[in-house]
């Protein structure tokens, strides 16, 4: 019983262009404990998909889905109060600018504790020992004196071990951290990452990876769903991708990755993501892709089946041993 | 925090020689002879005229007379009013409080409506309250003050006779009156129905008065709330679940308060210089229908000191905005 599944889900953003599908017919699970990469190029949909769940996109985006359950809860009919109950307690989430992300009008002890206190209700003893047992948690030094502190005393880094404080203050279920490394320095990325998984295993959470990093992804997930002009493309264990990627774009995606690169030039995939105006007819990544053909351009492939990573491609790669077996 | 407001006040010094300045030499550069306008119609003789020139100080160098009015504002001394002979400081003390009492109301009256129409207005962000707020700011702070008081006087005062037509308090009453503030010295006076009265005499000088920074301060209050709405902090405030009236009210308003504080802080100068307009209006004795006068007179102390206090009390405004800036978003205070 998955503890996030999602079918079918689709966002659309109303723009004066006109309709926007920013995520098209994304289909998700993820099991409690489960560590979840999605990745994905700018724009193709993999922090949308996630803001959708949460419930955080603007009165713009139009969200439709055949199914969305969050721990027994139908996200899609769930009334604004009944969400925020959810939302911050079970369901949290941190985001790639830790620095803008936090309220500069505030002290980063009064935004996590705030958090306690809605939730949890606990009182004003209780929030002040818990946000320091939280500080300790997630490796903040000194916590008694940071508590006090604004965000902007506090470096990057610490302000996304803050973020992460306030997103476990309430032993969520789930963790969807979107692109939390993104904004930081090389060596403090390796940190934050480690933070994260040490708090999985602690507390036994589920989390959701946004990243566009496959190094990242080779060391953190279980399972990675790659994303492309919204369309999930390839889902599959993290080794298997990685030995043997189905769908061309994952296998664009692996070869772009210097630690791979055989030749003197490193691989790129030409052109780009495909925007509001100019979405071909048939396979979304056939205009980049060196395998399309006629069929490729004018009929949408539907996913494939599990064996082959649910990949969106009429001619998936790496097929031969598979059929072999 | 401290050396905060210290670098704030050293700015206030040059800001000060400045006004001294300008005033000393905006009057002077007016057509008109102080002495020939108040010789009036008769007229004078010229040996009078000359020893009169002499008297007043006309007669040295302009730079010398500066370095006098300087050295005699420095020390206190304003100078002494041409036509009344009293003290300018004396005088202006006597009237100033009226115009702080009527600023202060229509201060309060706008930004006790302004604040939270803004706030509503950017969160129903295109809707039907959004527009007509909007677009009745628009007109209130297009309307010009004279007309918006007058329509108001004939429909409240003349059709409707609920609010009184002028003046401070009505005449049956009469207390001490230590502050100078007419609802303070009415309410320990102990008469019963001066309160009232007193409180009935500000309704229209205040609305009239607080029309246009009401305007100014929902127009602004909206915008920075939708800019502040816009933030990652406010997403992050959202995905923790908090209730909106929190979100709006407490996390995006209190950074939103920022520009909203701004144009407060010069609303406080326009109130001051639109007194002179409302004050004429309802025959309410402050400082603005006092410096008129004196500017017809061409009382030179009189104008130079009024206009020097007013700038003054506008410059201690904006360092109380600075200060409050800084109390408001602590990272202001680094810069």
């Amino acid at each position: 019983m998955s503890l996030l599944r999602i079918r079918n889900l689709s966002v659309d953003f109303a723009t004066t262009g006109g309709s926007f599908r920013a995520v098209d017919q994304v289909d998700m699970d993820v099991g409690p404990g489960d560590v979840q990469a999605i990745v994905g190029e700018s724009g193709s949909g993999k922090s949308v998909s996630m803001l959708a769940t949460m419930g955080l996109l603007p009165w713009t985006a139009t969200v439709t889905a055949d199914e969305m359950t969050f721990d027994g809860h139908d996200l899609r009919r769930l009334t604004p109060r009944a969400r925020r109950r959810i939302v911050g307690k079970d369901l949290a989430m941190i985001f790639q600018e830790p620095m803008s992300s936090l309220n500069p009008c505030f002290t980063v002890g009064f935004q996590v504790k705030e958090a306690l206190r809605i939730h949890l209700g606990l009182g004003r003893a209780d929030r002040n020992a818990r946000a320091l047992e939280l500080f300790d948690q997630v490796g903040i030094p000194a916590p008694e004196k940071r508590l006090n502190a604004f965000p902007h005393q506090l470096s990057g880094g610490m302000n996304q071990r803050v973020m992460i404080a306030i997103a476990i203050a309430c032993r969520p279920k789930l963790l969807i951290a979107d692109e939390p490394t993104t904004a930081l320095d090389v060596t403090i990325q390796a940190q934050i990452l480690d933070l994260l998984l040490r708090l999985r295993d602690e507390t036994g959470m589920a989390l959701i990876l946004i990243t566009h990093d496959m190094g990242v992804v080779a060391e953190t997930a279980q399972r990675v769903a790659v994303h492309y002009a919204g369309q999930k493309v390839e889902e599959q264990p993290v080794g298997p991708l990685f030995a043997s990627p189905h769908h061309p774009y994952t296998a664009a995606l692996l070869a772009a990755l210097p630690e791979r690169a055989t030749e003197r030039r490193l691989p790129a995939i030409p052109g780009v993501v495909p925007g509001q105006f100019d979405r071909p007819r048939g396979c979304l990544f056939s205009p980049r892709c060196r395998y399309a053909d006629d069929k490729c351009r004018t009929v949408p492939p539907p996913p494939l089946g599990p064996d082959l990573g649910f990949a969106r491609c009429h001619y998936p790669l790496n097929t031969d041993e598979r059929l072999a077996s | 925090m401290l050396r905060y407001v210290f670098s704030r006040l050293a700015t206030f010094l040059p800001t000060f020689i400045g006004v001294t300045l300008i005033s000393f030499a905006f009057i002077r550069v007016l057509p008109g002879d102080p002495i020939v306008v108040m010789a009036g119609e008769r007229g004078l003789t010229q040996e009078r005229y000359d020893e009169l020139v002499r008297q007043f100080g006309f007669d040295r160098p302009i730079l010398a007379q500066y370095w006098d009015y300087l050295t005699g504002v420095l020390q206190g001394d304003l100078g002494t009013s041409f036509v009344t002979k009293r003290p300018v400081w004396d005088e202006f003390f006597a009237l100033f409080p009226a115009t702080l009492e009527l600023s202060l109301c229509a201060m309060v009256f706008a930004v006790v409506l302004g604040l939270p129409a803004g706030v509503i207005a950017a969160v129903n962000r295109g809707k039907f309250f959004d527009r007509a707020l909007m677009s009745t700011a628009l007109v209130g702070y297009s309307m010009p003050i004279f007309w918006w008081a007058l329509l108001l006087i004939i429909v409240f005062s003349g059709n409707l006779g609920w609010t009184p037509v002028s003046g401070r308090i009505d005449l049956i009453y009469y207390f001490p009156d230590p502050t100078g503030f007419m609802l303070w010295d009415s309410l320990v006076s102990g008469q019963s129905g001066a309160f009232a009265s007193a409180a009935s005499h500000l309704i229209l000088p205040t609305i009239v008065l607080g029309t246009i920074p009401l305007a100014v301060i929902a127009r602004q209050t909206r915008s920075a709330m939708l800019e502040v709405l816009g933030e990652d902090y406010i997403r992050t405030a959202r995905a923790k679940g908090l209730p909106p009236a929190r979100i709006n009210g407490l996390h995006a308003l209190r950074n939103a308060l920022i520009p909203v504080i701004t144009v407060i802080g010069l609303s406080v100068g326009t109130l001051l210089a639109g007194a002179i307009l409302t004050e004429t209006i309802f025959s309410w004795p402050g400082i603005g229908k006092w410096m008129v006068d004196s500017i017809f007179r061409r009382d030179y102390p009189v104008v130079q000191g009024g206009l020097l206090l007013i700038a003054v009390m506008v410059m201690i405004v904006n360092l109380t905005v600075d200060v409050l800036y800084g109390l408001i978003n602590p990272k202001i205070r680094k810069r």
